[in-house]
């Protein structure tokens, strides 16, 4: 039904919706978490807190595992090349995710106060670092990253840890602190007693302010201090999955893209209009702030990757092993069978999640706490 | 092409194997234990006896605790194979990434945002619901081992895929034929059922020690007579499919079979079976061995007159396929750079079955059109895996499964006579019990895994060839990384497991102090 680039292009989509889709959902338990300390002021408000999140943080995390997995499957080269060239990066990430589980698990189960409060310092360092880490990422995609493949498609790596650390990528791995700070205060806003949902209101107003500057001043830096990449002459939409196979330009604009699709504008302006929209009504401290703060996340991902477009992973050693839509997928029959498997189960995720959510909802109150129902 | 260093091999595969048994320690706990929580509410929610809510809200406790470290163990195993093997992602990703995906999708989603509900959701839904909740968490926990287990089977006995040259890689060709791959499916009740057995183990250990200090008699009886049965079903399962899967491994990986029975060469059929002896690598004979007549012929080929074929012959096919491969190795050079080339389209058809055999030629020589004889006796010789360990390995695990079935017939038979706390031996019996079903479980997984050596995927990719072009001080340092913070959460695990077994029922206030009656 669909030919070989159209799965490409749906692929190269549902790749972006599993990633906002982690930053939504994950994201709201790491900004919390990263701010338990901020929020809560003693181990009653801190409990609070985590039992806003307890009981679907498990399942948000498989937005993570799952966006990991499809990109195994659907984007292999991407998977291969992201997560080994990046290797100290990635496994800073990976011990923070170790963490949490166990972190969430165990800080109950003894009862001392050095011991809670261990493991919430584990809980906001390792919200921290994942959003720093992936925030540093997708800067490092606008500056090429130090890759090249020989003829049997393996690839080396000429960089460290320390080379990541470029300034704009630093801004970038602020932008995500601040936004994901922001969508973690709109939920505690929305879920815990109101003392600490007041604290949360006020958080979340000054995190989409800090998130609106920075991210303007990243995306004037991209378009005025970052050089483009581009594919030189006919890019092969339907050709094998070989990234030596065409040649690259450097020295465009990052934003021909948005030139060429005016409806990408969309993205940023959405992300930006959703930054004034949690101003507006966090305040309420109602869905609807959680709701403007989680479209200023999908926003601000999707102009990302509309930026990078046809690019996933750009090579500053050598351009034409850049990996693009066009040339790092799987085969069409992983795609195909890909795209059913998703069709079909993401939906029935979807169901079951909002029933959960439905089943678990309401504010968590220190009433509720001091009386010690509802624990993990 | 890029030389490979051979201490990334070495600690990408000890991190791989580490990670790996470490994460299967906590793995088939929840696999076991989370079936007995659904036999528990069950009778709960159609009997309205208080006791068995209380029972599954304690052995909850005790399978959270492990749960939340069968997570957190499990996200490395994702994670590792890009950073550590990405070039194994790259050249297999195309087919073996799917059924990842897919047990994300279909099983992880489910058992993750359920558990959630299963804790904390007891008086927010009906029983009825909350009933439910802990059967679908069961069913997606099995579920998720049945795709690991497609993608791991996939390794073993790689069906339904091609190589491509354009791509340099692996591509699928019938994923009907991945997802139904014999071998998947007697893995997969192998190793539920192993996992079953464990859980059943748990519960009839612990319990053994309540009544050995007569606390919590009630209680601790009735979660040994569901353990008993449970056990009993899948010990008995355990061994039938281990058997089973014995005989399918013989279709694909007869040099993983020699190797576990030390069968240096073809015997006569029926082959006898090697109780016992103590396999000799220098000189390729086992040394005092006791053997059994017909055995090993029954269970290897189901058949009076089929031989299995031994190492040393095994080694010659491997000779065969070495020289086969470098005819593809060459017609696959020639294709990356003329894709039409005819002749060289042919002869990649004819042998891209044995190409795999030709990179084994790269640990030996930088171009493996260019091997000498010597080289290509040294790759063949390089696909015999460990005998000693493989035979051993394989023994103990089979030695448990006896013992396994013994136990938990002699456990069910006193459960029938309501004579459990008649003979503190026997609860001693069941309390020490307790580890012999992990030690079973790893040497299982050593027998499968470190048996598929020195294959990635078998006969298709190398395990030294799938590494990432990383340094050996990066794969040090998450090495060491993984040892540090895997031994602090390992002593955590057993102090909170400990502490709540301790406590038990009656300390956590789910049931009445001392040997109480409700």
């Amino acid at each position: 039904m669909f030919d070989y680039a159209t799965l490409r292009v749906i692929w190269w989509a549902l790749l972006g919706i599993l990633l906002i889709g982690f930053a939504i959902m994950d994201g709201f338990d790491f900004g919390v978490a990263a701010l338990l300390k901020v929020l809560g002021h003693d181990n009653e408000e801190r409990k609070v807190l985590l039992q806003g999140i307890e009981p679907t943080w498990e399942g948000n995390q498989v937005w993570f595992i799952v966006a990991g997995g499809a990109t195994f499957a659907a984007w292999p080269m991407l998977y291969a090349v992201s997560f080994s060239g990046m290797y100290m990066a990635i496994a800073l990430v990976l011990l923070a995710l170790i963490l949490r589980p166990v972190g969430f698990k165990f800080r109950d189960k003894i009862h001392d106060s050095r011991w809670a409060s261990l493991w919430d310092w584990v809980l906001v360092a390792s919200g921290l670092v994942v959003m720093l880490v992936s925030g540093i990422a997708f800067g490092n995609l606008f500056l090429g990253l130090p890759f090249q493949f020989d003829d049997d498609l393996r690839m080396t790596w000429h960089g460290g840890f320390i080379d990541l650390l470029h300034p704009f990528a630093l801004l970038c791995g602020l932008v995500a602190v601040a936004m994901l700070l922001a969508h973690g205060a709109c939920w505690a806003a929305l879920k815990a007693d109101h003392v600490i949902a007041d604290r949360a209101v006020r958080i979340a107003r000054w995190m989409t302010l800090i998130f609106a500057v920075l991210y303007v001043l990243a995306g004037i830096w991209l378009a005025y201090g970052l050089a483009g990449y581009a594919i030189a002459g006919p890019a092969l939409t339907e050709g094998a999955s070989n990234p030596l196979l065409k040649q690259v330009a450097i020295g465009g604009s990052w934003f021909a893209s948005y030139m060429q699709y005016p409806w990408f504008w969309t993205a940023p302006l959405a992300a930006l209009i959703a930054a004034v929209g949690v101003q507006a009504l966090v305040g309420r401290r109602n869905v609807t702030g959680f709701i403007a703060s989680s479209l200023m996340v999908g926003g601000t991902i999707a102009s990302a990757g509309f930026a990078l477009f046809p690019f996933l992973l750009p090579s500053s050693r050598d351009p034409h092993s850049s990996l693009t839509v066009w040339d790092a997928s799987s085969s069409r029959g992983t795609l195909w069978l890909m795209l059913i498997a998703t069709v079909v189960l993401l939906p029935i995720v979807m169901a079951y999640t909002s029933w959960v959510y439905r089943v678990m909802r309401g504010r968590v109150t220190l009433d509720q706490v001091r009386k010690g129902t509802g624990g993990y | 092409m890029i030389f490979i260093d051979a201490d990334v091999v070495t600690l990408s595969r000890l991190q791989f194997a580490l990670t790996a048994l470490y994460h299967f320690l906590f793995v088939p706990l929840t696999l076991g234990l989370v079936w007995m929580l659904a036999v528990m509410e069950s009778v709960y929610v159609m009997t309205g006896r208080e006791v068995w809510k209380r029972m599954v809200q304690f052995w909850g406790v005790l399978f959270g605790i492990n749960f939340a470290m069968g997570v957190a163990t499990g996200v490395t195993m994702e994670f590792q194979f890009g950073m550590n093997w990405a070039y194994y992602s790259h050249y297999v990703g195309d087919i073996f990434g799917a059924p990842l995906a897919i047990e994300g999708l279909m099983a992880f989603f489910l058992e993750a945002t359920l558990i959630g509900v299963f804790f904390m959701g007891w008086d927010r839904i009906s029983r009825v619901k909350h009933l439910l909740v802990t059967w679908f968490l069961a069913l997606a926990t099995s579920l998720s081992a049945l795709w690991i287990l497609i993608a791991n089977a996939w390794m073993q006995y790689p069906v339904g895929a091609a190589f491509n040259p354009q791509t340099m890689r692996m591509e699928v060709t019938s994923f009907s034929e991945v997802f139904f791959n014999p071998v998947a499916q007697e893995k997969f009740v192998h190793t539920v059922s192993a996992g079953y057995v464990l859980g059943a183990m748990f519960v009839l250990s612990i319990s053994a020690w309540y009544l050995l200090r007569g606390r919590n008699v009630d209680f601790a009886k009735r979660s040994m007579t569901v353990a008993a049965s449970f056990g009993l079903a899948a010990a008995l399962s355990v061994v039938v499919l281990g058997d089973a899967s014995g005989y399918t491994v013989s279709l694909n990986q007869q040099m993983k079979l020699a190797a576990i029975e030390a069968m240096w060469h073809t015997e006569p059929a029926p082959a006898a079976f090697t109780v016992l002896g103590m396999p000799n690598v220098e000189r390729r004979t086992t040394d005092y061995a006791l053997q059994i007549p017909w055995v090993m012929g029954l269970i290897g080929t189901r058949s009076f007159d089929k031989t299995m074929p031994g190492i040393a012959e095994l080694v010659d096919v491997a000779k065969g396929r070495i020289s086969n491969g470098i005819q593809a190795y060459d017609a696959m050079l020639v294709l990356r750079h003329d894709k039409d080339n005819a002749p060289a389209k042919a002869a990649l058809a004819e042998h891209d079955k044995d190409l795999g055999y030709a990179l084994l030629l790269k640990k030996f020589v930088d171009d493996p059109r260019q091997a000498t004889p010597e080289n290509i006796q040294q790759a063949a010789d390089s696909t015999i895996p460990n005998v000693p360990v493989l035979f051993w390995s394989f023994r103990i695990m089979v030695a448990c499964g006896f013992y396994f079935i013994a136990l938990f017939a002699f456990s069910f038979w006193k459960a029938s006579k309501r004579t459990l706390d008649s003979q503190r031996w026997y609860l001693r019996l069941a309390l020490w019990s307790l580890p012999l079903p992990w030690l079973a479980i790893e040497l299982g997984w050593i027998v499968a895994e470190y048996g598929r050596q020195p294959w990635a995927i078998d006969g298709v990719l190398p395990t030294a060839l799938g590494v990432s072009s990383v340094s050996a001080g990066q794969v040090l340092t998450s090495l060491g990384g993984f040892v540090f913070f895997y031994t602090v959460l390992a002593i955590v695990d057993v102090v909170l497991m400990l502490k709540f077994t301790r406590k038990g029922p009656d300390g956590l206030g789910i049931w009445p102090q001392g040997a109480g009656h409700v």
